[in-house]
């Protein structure tokens, strides 16, 4: 264990909370009025906090000397307390007031609709996200897992289903956090004001690998996310080499398709992740690990030392068909 | 004023015909328990229970400690593979669970069952059979989930077990039954005593204590017993629900057979936050205990103090859907309880300014019990405070579910329950054991647990705002979490050794601690009034009550009404309001059918995760065991 005192000491002040998925490191209209918000409280709960301690340590004087009857109080000093106490829980209302209006008109504005957005289906599963874009045209709609792209500068809708247990799609730098659950739908709209990577987690305990839960978001220009849409509409694209070809054989006599789709092939299992363009993301596992070729392999041969109680199996395969497979579903772009 | 309230019977010998020596020892043997393990296990004394209580609490928070030591050992580094999450889950399951039912609410229950009957001026609690049960169905309860921990069928879907995870779809075995059930053994001892505490506190009072000179504590464990009796009945429902459904299949909580999941959610948290007060409203009279002793003035606002109390009482009822706010539901209906949950910083916020104007007409003494009042202050008010972050429904989606909930709520239940119930025990520790608890061990048990708890505690705000969510096993070293994490593990750790420093003062004052005396502290209430550690039968003569605080009103002698039996258990029962005495009235001899009775509750709640008829057979033997518990005996009074 590396004791790191200076990093320490440099990441406890409230300036050092930037990060990957940070509520203090804000790039959408959503979370950045959340962030503004929460500094507005910040600040008026720290002063009643020092204000209350200053309080409390003027107390702390001894008043009264050791053989005064600890029962006899002086009148004029009994109304002074009393008219301190009733100012000061006056002042508690007041600002409790102000917290309540201030938290309303925030409120308001976070949970504000537009009209005509792209609008996405994310339904929590044990422990991975199913993305299903939706689209007028039922030919331009598909379904992909754990990532999802969205065009930069636009609200986007997400409709927040579960197929098992209640899960809680978080995105912190873009939008608090909103639960998915059976039997329900709730919808939120987020927006990235900025091209990049965004990563959230599911935030409601949902089982062994709760911890390993996560999902991207991925903005970027308009222009680039509808390429990115066609590409992803399309089906997957054939085997090209014979390395990939005898891969896609393994892929179709093993385990596999029992779980998985491939559009564009007979593979049309539901159960795990759409596989059709799984070579063109960047995490596998629920932005466990990075989309390598070696992390791809890892992940095949034992899923249960990666995540202890995934739903995905330990397959029994040689190393000759590990490789092709590997190839094959890196093709998968 | 020691006339007599009722003509005595002249062939019984009655308190007022002897006196001294003789009085007091008569009058133990009346009220003592049998020597040897057949009278311990029949005792009806709530001192005994009572001590008993304590001790099972506490050792029930070392084993929820264990197990947060465990979790911080795991999570102080990234992707450590300390522990793997079937037994993270389990840890942090049990971390909450015994924390929160084993733990809090019975302790704090615990010391109510020990000092009320002593600060109201009566012989024993009422209904103290059913106090034994409820003693040994806590024991029964909190034995079977931990043994259930020790063979690896640990409950492991959180101390909040929602449906659908906790359902039998996705929690087969038998884990979440031994949770669910374990509930049921609780609740039953919680509600047991909060009955004895109603019942003590409104009809056994010395006379003269009218309302308005019941001591604080007093009052705040009667409001808590309130609590407990109309908010535990929601969480029996539920995980009765929860078995019902994972035992004969019925779909209450199943969406795809019309049931619906949030249910749970509703039923649970409106127990779940009244919880929260019922924790903290018995440590606030501890906290008034405290401050008007070593203040050397009588509280300030007694009467302002008292209402707050009745007033969190009810708005605790009026929050629970702040624990849903990220649910989906009606955003209007939401912002209703973010007014609620913050009104509620109305009350709360009189309570902390009366106790710093009682501190500032004061005379503050520097003893350990004030100091974890102080250190209650610092840290209640900071955790009182980011409740409000909480409270509203926009930045609760930021902040719900992650490790800025984890580290708000320590502040407020370790900060405003645990630092007053430390207090609490260095206070009365005298009364129970007979000797002061060591001063300079005791210093240094605050100052490491004060700085422990806020080195271990602090950085839990940050991490959560840095998007680390709540109940995760393990994280990826990309997030950044991990600085701050090993910093939270090293503070917990501190805090966690505070204890055992704890511990040790508590084992070795009990053999060599500075003898106590009667009042140490020179306390006004009447617990002080008899002997430390008071006899069985409390007070020799019933004490009248004068003043608040009647120990620092009649300084000389304490007057005294007489004509209780001295050969039989009699007491006496007051007017509710003005404790005028009543009646004389025996109170039950020891018995074994109590234990037997909770043996028999016991067997049919365990054996009911197993097979539903357990619950028609169990009805017989428990009922079987309830006849020979109620057998009518033919009491002297009922017999002239």
């Amino acid at each position: 264990m590396r004791l790191r005192i200076v990093s320490i000491a440099s990441l406890v002040p409230l300036a050092g909370c930037k990060g990957w998925q940070s509520a203090l490191d804000t790039h959408g209209p959503g979370a950045t009025s959340l962030e503004k918000l929460f500094w507005i409280f910040l600040f008026i709960l720290t002063v009643v906090w020092i204000l209350t301690m200053l309080g409390l340590l003027v107390a702390l004087r001894a008043r009264r000397d050791a053989a005064t009857d600890p029962l006899a109080v002086d009148a004029t000093r009994e109304r002074t307390m009393t008219r301190t106490v009733a100012t000061l829980v006056g002042l508690t209302a007041v600002t409790v007031l102000a917290l309540t209006g201030f938290s309303y008109a925030y409120q308001k504005r976070l949970f504000d609709r537009t009209e005509n957005v792209l609008t996405i289906k994310v339904t929590g599963h044990q422990w991975w996200w199913q993305v299903d874009y939706e689209d007028e045209q039922p030919n331009r709609t598909f379904t992909t897992a754990n990532e999802i792209h969205i065009p930069v500068g636009e609200p986007v809708r997400l409709k927040l289903e579960a197929s098992d247990v209640i899960h809680s799609f978080w995105v912190p730098s873009l939008m608090g956090k909103m639960d998915n659950i059976p039997g329900r739908q709730n919808v939120i709209e987020l927006q990235a004001d900025r091209e990049g990577v965004y990563r959230g987690q599911c935030a409601e305990f949902c089982g062994w690998q709760h911890a390993h839960m996560a999902m991207l978001i991925v903005a970027k220009p308009k222009a680039e996310f509808e390429n990115w849409k066609n590409q992803q509409i399309a089906s997957a694209s054939p085997p090209s080499d014979d390395a990939q070809k005898r891969g896609e054989q393994v892929f179709f006599t093993s385990p596999c398709v029992m779980c998985h789709s491939v559009r564009g092939t007979s593979a049309g299992g539901r159960v795990g992740p759409d596989l059709t363009h799984v070579g063109s993301r960047l995490t596998l596992a629920a932005g466990t690990l990075q989309n390598t070729r070696g992390n791809l392999a890892a992940w095949i041969v034992d899923p249960q030392r990666i995540k202890p109680g995934t739903n995905m199996p330990l397959m029994q395969i040689n190393p000759q068909d590990l490789d092709l497979l590997v190839s094959y579903l890196e093709g998968l772009k | 004023m020691s006339e007599a309230y009722a003509a005595p019977d002249p062939k019984e010998l009655r308190d007022h015909q002897i006196g001294g020596p003789e009085l007091t020892a008569r009058l133990a043997k009346t009220w003592g328990t049998e020597k040897g393990l057949l009278g311990a296990l029949s005792t009806v004394d709530h001192k005994i229970i009572g001590r008993r209580y304590i001790i099972t609490a506490f050792l029930f928070l070392f084993l929820a400690g264990l197990a947060a030591v465990a979790m911080r050992l795991q999570l102080a580094r990234p992707e450590s593979r300390l522990i793997g999450p079937d037994l993270y889950n389990q840890l942090f399951t049990m971390h909450g669970t015994t924390m929160m039912f084993l733990f809090a609410v019975p302790v704090m229950e615990a010391f109510a069952v020990y000092l009320v009957p002593l600060m109201v001026g009566t012989r024993n609690i009422a209904f103290p059979r059913l106090n034994a049960f409820s003693y040994y169905v806590y024991v029964f309860g909190g034995l079977m989930i931990w043994v259930a921990f020790m063979l690896n069928i640990g409950a492991d879907v959180g101390w909040f077990a929602y449906v659908p995870l906790s359902g039998p779809e996705f929690s087969p075995g038998k884990r979440a039954d031994i949770w669910a059930q374990m509930i049921t053994f609780t609740e039953v001892s919680a509600l047991a005593v909060a009955v004895e505490i109603v019942v003590t506190v409104l009809k056994q009072r010395a006379p003269g204590m009218t309302l308005d000179r019941i001591p604080l504590f007093v009052w705040s464990v009667f409001i808590t017993s309130f609590l407990i009796i109309f908010a535990m009945p929601a969480v029996m429902i539920a995980s009765t629900f929860l078995i019902l459904d994972r035992l004969i299949g019925t779909h209450i909580f199943n969406p795809a057979e019309g049931g619906d999941a949030l249910l749970w959610q509703h039923l649970f948290w409106f127990f779940g936050h009244p919880e929260v007060y019922i924790i903290f409203l018995p440590a606030t009279g501890m906290v008034s205990a405290i401050i008007t002793t070593f203040s050397r003035r009588r509280t300030f606002g007694y009467l302002a103090l008292v209402l707050s109390l009745i007033a969190t009482g009810f708005l605790s009822f009026g929050l629970w859907v702040h624990h849903m706010f990220t649910t989906g539901l009606p955003q209007l209906g939401a912002s209703f309880f973010t007014a609620s949950s913050m009104l509620i910083a109305i009350p709360n916020g009189i309570q902390i300014f009366c106790w710093i104007a009682t501190l500032w007409d004061g005379r503050p003494i520097f003893r350990t019990p004030l100091l974890f009042v102080l250190g209650f202050f610092f840290i209640f008010v900071a955790g009182g405070l980011s409740g409000l972050i909480l409270a509203s429904v926009p930045l609760d989606t930021q902040v719900h579910d992650t490790y800025f909930v984890v580290a708000h709520f320590h502040y407020v239940l370790i900060g405003g329950a645990v630092f007053p119930l430390l207090g609490a025990v260095y206070y009365w520790y005298p009364k129970i054991v007979g000797r002061l608890l060591d001063e300079r061990i005791g210093k240094w048990h605050f100052w490491l647990a004060f700085v422990g708890f806020n080195v271990g505690f602090f950085p839990m705000h940050i991490t959560g705002l840095m998007g680390m969510p709540r109940r995760i096993y393990t994280y990826l070293p990309e997030m950044g979490w991990g600085n701050l994490n090993l910093l939270s593990s090293v503070g917990t750790l501190v805090f966690f050794f505070s204890f055992v420093v704890f511990l040790w003062n508590v084992v070795s004052s009990a053999k060599s601690g500075a003898v106590a005396g009667d009042n140490p502290w020179d306390a006004g209430t009447l617990e002080w009034a008899t002997s430390s550690p008071p006899p069985p039968q409390n007070f020799d003569r019933i004490p009248v009550v004068t003043n608040r605080e009647p120990l620092w009103a009649e300084r000389e002698k304490l007057p005294v009404a007489t004509g209780l039996s001295v050969e039989n258990r009699e007491l006496i029962v007051s007017t509710v309001t003005e404790a005028r005495a009543d009646i004389r009235e025996t109170s039950p001899e020891p018995s074994i059918w109590p234990l037997l009775a909770a043996i028999a509750t016991g067997v049919t709640f365990i054996a009911s995760i197993f097979t539903p008829w357990a619950v028609v057979w169990g009805s017989a033997i428990v009922g079987v065991a309830l006849i020979a518990w109620f057998w009518p005996k033919g009491a002297k009074e009922d017999e002239a």
